[in-house]
């Protein structure tokens, strides 16, 4: 294997794209490394991202959205106190990224490259709206979050393509998101079910909602038909049994250790309530 | 072959070696540098016996690359003491006995070591959370929350 330190993104782009065997880039390393370890992949060049300048960065633009570099590891994410403020939900959903160690180095990137279904940061960055910046050989692109994973594993960028930085919507007003996963137990453990809601109100009444759920089918889901259970609501008893039905309808997930079927779509729906709760909440809601 | 040069710091001191570029920083230490109080329990990132510093954040070693370390700062459980005089949470965890096997203790002290300069007066469950990458097989865990509490009010009382 080599170790590669580019210094741009046009660099690194042409790396991956002129490897002759397989190319990985290097983040926070938590999924590369562990992949290695377990003799399960170790690819022939590794591109470290993190002598690129400006990857480390947390930038408020001037519209009110963020712009975070490749490379900002959950623990730095978590310490910015306006971010948080903005987004607690995307925030709190990186945090629950495995342990103190594994924060100080772990990726929002890195966790939607990797492409596992049960990804915690996923769900919360498609219910925020999150899009990312691609470089690759054919130039630039900006791609919908929901766009990158195409199935346990897989991406949709091409050779040579990756990912330049996260662009965080402004939060504007009278808005909240929140983040839960369900696992056996409080700290250290993958997703049996994860789940992100984002919404606007203008009072008490929804006018905005994006609602997804990870680790109940092979990528994390936009659930439109649950946002449209509780838009145009003032998220009363009616509209949440609404959204917790159309949450269990989406789901597509697998029997596993982890979790049958059936208790993971039971607790989608569960999930999918108390989410939406606590957004609506954090909204400025009373319901 | 094509070993990388790599040149850092560690425990305050400029050290320079080379390394294959799928060693770990772990491995470094413990190989090529004969630190050997960062442990592997895992090398999956999963028990915290490798926990060092790098650039003052708390990292697992063994998901490190060692040339990753270039111009970095690092702290290992070797740069605790001064000199012959034990670091308080070394001393409270020798006095409270929570440790049996040790396997875990370079890692907790190094984590706890990160959460005080943080957090110098954290309640039970902040302690409990913050290490929760960290295993013990040993001790159930009690004696190192009870140690570390004691070391922090200590460190408090001495500032
Ligand atoms: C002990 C432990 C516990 C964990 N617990 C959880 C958990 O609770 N929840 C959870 O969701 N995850 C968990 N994880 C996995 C989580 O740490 C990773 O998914 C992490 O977020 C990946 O980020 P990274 O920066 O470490 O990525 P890396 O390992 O550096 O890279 C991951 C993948 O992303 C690709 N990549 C990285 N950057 C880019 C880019 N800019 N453009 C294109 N591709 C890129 C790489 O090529 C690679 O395929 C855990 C891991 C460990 C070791
Ligand atoms: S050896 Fe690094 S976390 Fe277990
Ligand atoms: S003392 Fe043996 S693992 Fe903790």
């Amino acid at each position: 294997m080599q170790y590669l330190t580019p210094t741009s993104f046009k660099d690194a782009s042409a790396l991956a794209a002129g490897a002759k065997g397989t190319s990985r880039f290097l983040a926070g390393g938590t999924d590369v490394l562990v992949q290695m370890r377990a003799d399960i992949f170790t690819p022939d060049i590794l591109i470290d991202l993190k002598h690129i300048p400006g990857v480390a960065d947390i930038t408020q633009e001037a519209d009110g959205s963020w712009t975070t570099g490749v490379a900002v590891p959950g623990a730095v994410l978590r310490e910015h106190q306006a971010l948080g403020r903005d987004w607690p939900g995307l925030v709190e959903a990186v945090d629950l990224i495995g342990s103190t160690q594994v924060q100080g180095r772990a990726t929002m990137v890195g966790n939607l490259c990797n492409a596992s279904p049960a990804a915690d940061a996923v769900p919360a960055m498609i219910a925020a709206g999150v899009e990312v910046s691609i470089i690759g050989p054919g130039g630039t692109r900006r791609e919908k979050v929901e766009n990158i994973a195409t199935g346990p594993g897989q991406t949709s960028l091409a050779k040579g393509e990756l990912i330049t930085a996260v662009h965080i919507p402004a939060r504007g007003t009278n808005g909240g998101d929140a983040y839960l996963r369900f696992i056996p137990r409080t700290e250290m453990d993958i997703a049996v079910v994860g789940c992100g809601i984002n919404l606007r109100l203008d009072g008490n009444t929804i006018t905005e909602a994006r609602v997804a759920l990870g680790a109940v089918a092979p990528t994390a889901l936009l659930v439109k038909e649950a946002a449209r259970a509780i838009i145009g609501t003032s998220l009363d008893e009616e509209a949440l049994v609404a959204l917790s039905a159309a949450s269990i309808a989406a789901c597509n997930p697998i029997d596993d250790k982890r979790g049958t079927i059936k208790f993971r779509k039971h607790i989608a729906g569960v999930l999918a309530r108390r989410v939406a709760l606590e957004a609506y909440a954090r909204a400025g809601g009373t319901s | 072959m094509n070993n990388i040069h790599v040149t850092t710091t560690v425990n305050g001191d400029a050290v320079e070696f080379l390394c294959d570029p799928r060693e770990t920083l772990l491995d470094v230490l413990r190989d090529r540098l004969t630190l050997t109080g960062a442990k592997e329990g895992c090398g999956t990132g999963d028990c915290g016996a490798c926990s060092v510093l790098l650039d003052g954040r708390l990292v697992s070693s063994c998901l490190v690359l060692g040339a990753e370390a270039e111009g970095k700062s690092i702290e290992t459980v070797e740069g605790m003491a001064n000199g012959e005089v034990l670091h308080p949470l070394q001393r409270k965890l020798i006095e409270h006995a929570a440790l049996q096997c040790g396997i875990c203790s370079p890692g907790i002290l190094i984590a706890a070591k990160a959460l005080l300069k943080k957090n110098p007066d954290p309640t039970e469950s902040e302690v409990r959370f913050w290490l929760a990458g960290n295993l013990c097989r040993c001790t159930g865990y009690d004696k190192i929350i009870r140690a570390i509490q004691d070391a922090a009010a200590e460190m408090r009382g001495a500032a």
